[in-house]
């Protein structure tokens, strides 16, 4: 085992034991074909707990897709996420130069692996569920053969919210939902209506 | 009266009873699905299993004395006290106020005891959390169900830190006589108060017909409360020995407490009904969540202390 995988092993042993998360599996199951897991967005530990919470033969071919202007900046955030979580860093600024990040997302889901991604494009700090950004249905249309599953994340967002240095020991749990793909015709707005109602379908009740 | 060797007595007739059920559930699997999953009997097994683990546990914790029993129970209220709150909307206004919750009031709770200053200990979380915490909270500046988000977080400490921290408080109590056995007031506790629940269970699923109240919980059923209550009544009035109790008086208490843990479990119910959730979480294999054992025991505990600190502490 390799010094990337032992502290990946170690940093998800650590998110399970803070957050002692659960993970449901209503209308899908693991399995190893091309995925793209999206999910509701509040944290930067999002993508760990996803990935912490599948199992482990699956863990290691599921990238998290991650901005490059917060992931490439330091030293430490590089190692990361490019050797120890391998994820797929893409250019989130709408004037960028280098490569496509549908076309980087489309090599990983060629390759036989799959995604993790926040279609919210960034940390939502209020309540709900943001607007779906049009990335999510750009691959939907390049990789049709991709199965699209809602992941709901619940808690995370209270363990640590923006701007606390201390987390509060809350229990979180993930829900993944029946898989989605693109409908014939479907329009891009119809499609993120959709994708955004079907994770939204997996939150627990508001009181 | 020689406490390790009741304690011996006592510990050794409980594990012998679970090789017993133990053994009966093996059999049952054998005998109606070997190989195949069967609801009622699986989860029985596991839950047999889980009380091995948590028979174990206090036992341990008794060994290593009051610091293992102060240390256990402060875990127990960690944990619930995580699923209480895992459970219930608060807001990122709360996160101080939370903070405060786990890191500062429970711990200080459980230190109160060992250093026995149970003037403090009594008034810490109803009077001082009462009044720190929405004053935390408010400076958050978030007024959005202000009174239930801070009630909310006062209730968790309450069900899940305060009342809980009334077992180990049991050690502080000076009982003509009794001395150096108060742990054998914690042990008639809990298992007086478990076997309650356990013989619900039992009486439940053999002549359960009449629900209590099926809004509130499927499960519970008339012949399984008034069954179980009287059996673990007598198991109470069984374990006077132990106790500074006559017969009659164990009994009565146990009736007491037994009565207490039943609406314990039936009020926890209700809040998880109308969080639409079975379970307080998955901790322990067969039981749920570590909230879902001690309900019984929350409410039952300040009961049982202050009755015996009204009665019998000089």
């Amino acid at each position: 085992m390799s010094i990337d995988h032992l502290i990946a092993s170690a940093l998800c042993g650590f998110a399970k034991l803070l957050t002692g998360v659960r993970a449901v599996w209503l209308g899908s199951e693991p399995d190893a074909r091309p995925r793209v897991y999206f999910a509701n967005h509040r944290s930067h530990g999002d993508f760990v707990l996803i990935w912490a919470a599948l199992p482990p033969h699956l863990r290691y071919r599921t990238r998290p897709v991650a901005g490059a202007d917060y992931w490439l900046t330091t030293g430490l955030r590089r190692f990361l996420i490019n050797r120890v979580f391998r994820g797929v860093t893409i250019d989130r600024r709408p004037d960028r130069h280098g490569a496509n990040p549908v076309e980087q997302m489309g090599a990983a889901l060629a390759a036989g692996e799959s995604l993790i991604l926040f279609p919210e494009g960034t940390r939502n700090l209020g309540e709900g569920v943001q607007a779906f950004k049009s990335g999510i249905h750009h691959l939907s249309r390049a990789y049709p053969e991709a199965e699209f599953i809602p992941v709901w994340i619940e808690n995370l967002g209270r363990v640590m919210p923006k701007g606390s240095l201390i987390p509060v020991p809350l229990l979180c749990s993930l829900t993944f939902g029946p898989p989605l793909a693109l409908i014939d015709g479907e329009s891009r707005d119809a499609f993120l209506t959709r994708a955004r109602s079907a994770l939204l379908d997996l939150a627990p009740p508001e009181d | 009266m020689n406490l390790t060797h009741d304690l011996i007595a006592v510990f050794g007739g409980i594990f012998g009873l679970l090789a017993v059920f133990s053994a009966i559930g093996a059999v049952l699997k054998y005998r109606v699905s070997p190989g195949a999953p069967h609801g009622v009997i699986d989860n029985l097994n596991a839950r047999i299993k889980a009380w091995w683990a948590m028979i174990a546990l206090i036992g341990g914790a008794i060994w290593i004395g009051k610091w293992g029993v102060i240390g256990l129970f402060g875990f127990i209220s960690f944990q619930s006290l995580r699923e209480f709150v895992s459970l219930t909307h608060t807001r990122r206004g709360d996160h101080r106020a939370l903070i405060w919750s786990f890191f500062v009031f429970l711990p200080l709770q459980y230190y109160l005891i060992a250093i026995d200053w149970y003037g403090l200990f009594s008034i810490l979380i109803p009077v001082y959390a009462f009044l720190l915490l929405p004053i935390s909270s408010s400076l958050g500046a978030d007024t959005t169900r202000f009174l239930e988000r801070a009630a909310k977080v006062q209730w968790g400490l309450m069900i899940c830190v305060y009342c809980l921290s009334h077992v180990p408080a049991l050690l502080t109590l000076d009982i003509a006589g009794y001395a150096g056995r108060n742990v054998l007031l914690i042990v008639f506790l809990v298992l007086t108060v478990q076997s309650s629940d356990v013989f619900q269970y039992v009486w439940g699923k053999l002549l359960g017909k009449h629900k209590v109240s099926p809004a509130i919980s499927p499960s519970k059923t008339v012949e399984g409360l008034v069954g179980g209550v009287l059996t673990s009544t007598a198991v109470g009035a069984a374990l006077w020995w132990i106790t500074p109790f006559s017969p009659l008086e164990a009994g009565l208490i146990a009736l007491v407490i037994n009565m207490m843990g039943f609406f314990g479990g039936f009020v926890l119910s209700a809040i998880k009904r109308d969080r639409g959730v079975k379970d307080w979480g998955a901790m322990i294999e067969g039981h749920g969540g570590m909230l879902d054992r001690v309900d019984s025991i929350s409410f039952s505990a300040p009961i049982f202390f202050h009755i015996v600190r009204y009665w019998w502490v000089a």
